[in-house]
């Protein structure tokens, strides 16, 4: 099936774009407990705040819905992948229905900007034509459409994150998931960053930001899910809900 | 795959090449080396084989008819000794034809003037299929009847010392393919272990937005596939170089002039396609050694 861009997009079992998280725990080798029982569903299309101290489980959840690690117990599916039973092969096709979003924006210096977001359609397989057409809607969304052929380094900050942004969104992901995505900006660009994945999220893809900057996800009248030493403590509107 | 997909490939292991120059350079340099090596005791082995080959053909082995013996029975005598095992063809040499091939080969007047045929006997020369069975033949000729003990002429030190020769150029050459190709998949993954290192953040984002370990395994594998061509090539031309100046100083040496060397022109479609093989192999399993730990997710 192809969008209105012409990208291929693979319709997953059942067409599922759900993401749900049933009795998980995660005990890691070193007999740390990251994750004692957690159960949450976030449906197609939603816009969820993950917030929590340092250590209270936020990584591990990442980790989990990325394929990166496996749930000690439980049950983690997401986008239509049961991780409990994932196959190696599977998961390149998992990871292409999310897209990662870091603090530290993880772009490849000596790449330009078009480079960096033709480097991830590259990787998935993309055709030299959807790449060309593809990529400048995607900068125009971000609002970068004028700074293709810049390299990172000659970015501000915040431009830097809108490049990494448009990175997870070129490949027309079901879910993008934010790690602090904000955590190396100034409040004004923060703002800015969380506007543009809140229109991100109006346009249908469902998306997932984990952060700690509690007057940041108080301006946004948004679900927050609330993790506190490996446990949900709180799920709601707002960073205070309980 | 793809042509597009194929033209990346290649155009990323092309840049992977020079991303890491000298130690591209190096790793040629020691693929070179270690194919040249090989190359040179493999030629050496094949060129003791083809003269034990041609030495199995022309070496003789003398059989002394029995002086009463007249020509029916001699004749009976030589078919009994063409029906033995090992026994490849059989030459009657009248004593006449043995006093004519003396007298060629010593000039001596005396010697000359005072040999008459009766002090030659008739015999046959006797050709083997396989040289190591020489001393048997010999054994089974001598139980023929018109020959007996002691009327057999066979120089098994002579065969004895070529075949050692084809045996340990045999096992010297295996044991050094052995040895070198293991170090040369050795030094090729170390460079393009380099160059994984080098791109180890493409990697990981190659893998954050779902490539497949195949589609990440290929540019390297072209980097491996291209460092074991460029080592196989050179080594092809620095081969035939070194080859065509041994043949040529075998040739003008006088002392050397038992040994026929095979002419390279005769051999060079299988060398080519031996060093041609050997250096991709070398290149691509050096990669895929070297990126195996990279790709576990």
């Amino acid at each position: 099936m192809r969008d209105k861009q012409g990208f291929f997009r693979e319709e997953k079992e059942g067409g599922a774009r759900v993401i749900r998280l049933k009795d998980v725990e995660k005990e890691y080798e070193n007999g740390t407990y990251a994750l004692r029982g957690i159960t949450l569903t976030i449906e197609d299309g939603e816009f969820v705040f993950l917030v929590g101290p340092s250590g209270s489980g936020k990584s591990t959840i990442i980790k989990l819905l990325t394929g990166e690690i496996l749930p000690s117990s439980g049950r983690v599916v997401v986008n239509g992948f049961s991780l409990t039973k994932i196959s190696d092969r599977q998961i390149p096709l998992l990871r292409r229905s999310i897209g990662v979003i870091f603090q530290d924006f993880r772009l490849i210096e000596k790449k330009t900007v078009y480079e960096n977001l033709s480097f991830a359609m590259r990787a998935v397989g993309a055709t030299p034509r959807t790449i060309k057409n593809r990529i400048p809607y995607v900068l125009k969304l971000v609002g970068l459409e004028e700074k293709a052929d810049q390299y990172p380094h000659e970015l501000s900050g915040g431009e830097q994150q809108r490049v990494a942004i448009a990175r997870a969104l070129v490949n027309n992901p079901y879910t993008i998931i934010a790690d602090e995505p904000t955590g190396n900006l100034d409040p004004a660009r923060s703002l800015e960053i969380m506007r543009l994945l809140g229109r991100i999220n109006e346009l249908g893809t469902t998306v997932v930001v984990v952060t700690h900057e509690r007057d940041l996800v108080n301006r946004f009248h948004k679900r927050v899910v609330l993790l506190e030493q490996g446990l949900i403590t709180g799920d709601g509107v707002g960073y205070d809900a309980k | 795959m793809h042509r597009h997909d194929f033209s990346y490939f290649m155009h990323e292991g092309v840049s992977n090449l020079f991303s890491h120059g000298f130690m591209s350079f190096a790793a040629i340099g020691i693929t070179v080396a270690c194919l040249l090596i090989m190359g040179t005791f493999s030629l050496v082995a094949y060129n003791a084989e083809m003269l034990l080959q041609t030495l199995e053909s022309e070496y003789e082995i003398l059989a002394f008819v029995d002086e009463n013996y007249n020509d029916a029975q001699t004749k009976a005598v030589g078919e009994a000794i063409r029906k033995l095992n090992n026994v490849k063809s059989v030459e009657f040499i009248t004593r006449e034809d043995a006093m004519a091939s003396f007298e060629e080969r010593n000039l001596d007047d005396y010697m000359r003037r005072n040999i008459i045929p009766s002090m030659f006997r008739d015999r046959y020369a006797v050709y083997v299929n396989d040289l190591k069975l020489v001393r048997q033949t010999a054994r089974d000729v001598e139980s023929v009847e018109g020959i007996g003990d002691g009327n057999v002429r066979v120089d098994e030190d002579i065969a004895g010392g070529f075949i050692l020769v084809r045996n340990v150029a045999s096992a010297v050459s295996l044991a050094l393919i052995a040895i070198l190709l293991v170090v040369s998949v050795f030094i090729i993954s170390n460079t393009i272990r380099l160059t994984t290192f080098d791109r180890r953040d493409e990697i990981a984002i190659m893998k954050m937005v779902g490539a497949t370990n195949w589609f990440i395994r290929w540019p390297f594998v072209y980097e491996g596939f291209l460092l074991g061509l460029l080592s196989s090539l050179i080594a092809f031309g620095l081969q035939w170089l070194v080859y065509a100046s041994m043949v040529k100083s075998i040739a003008a040496a006088d002392t050397l002039q038992f040994l026929r060397a095979v002419p390279f022109s005769s051999i060079w479609k299988p060398v080519a396609l031996s060093f041609g093989a050997a250096g991709i192999l070398i290149g691509v399993g050096g990669s895929l050694t070297a990126i195996r730990k990279f790709l576990q997710v």
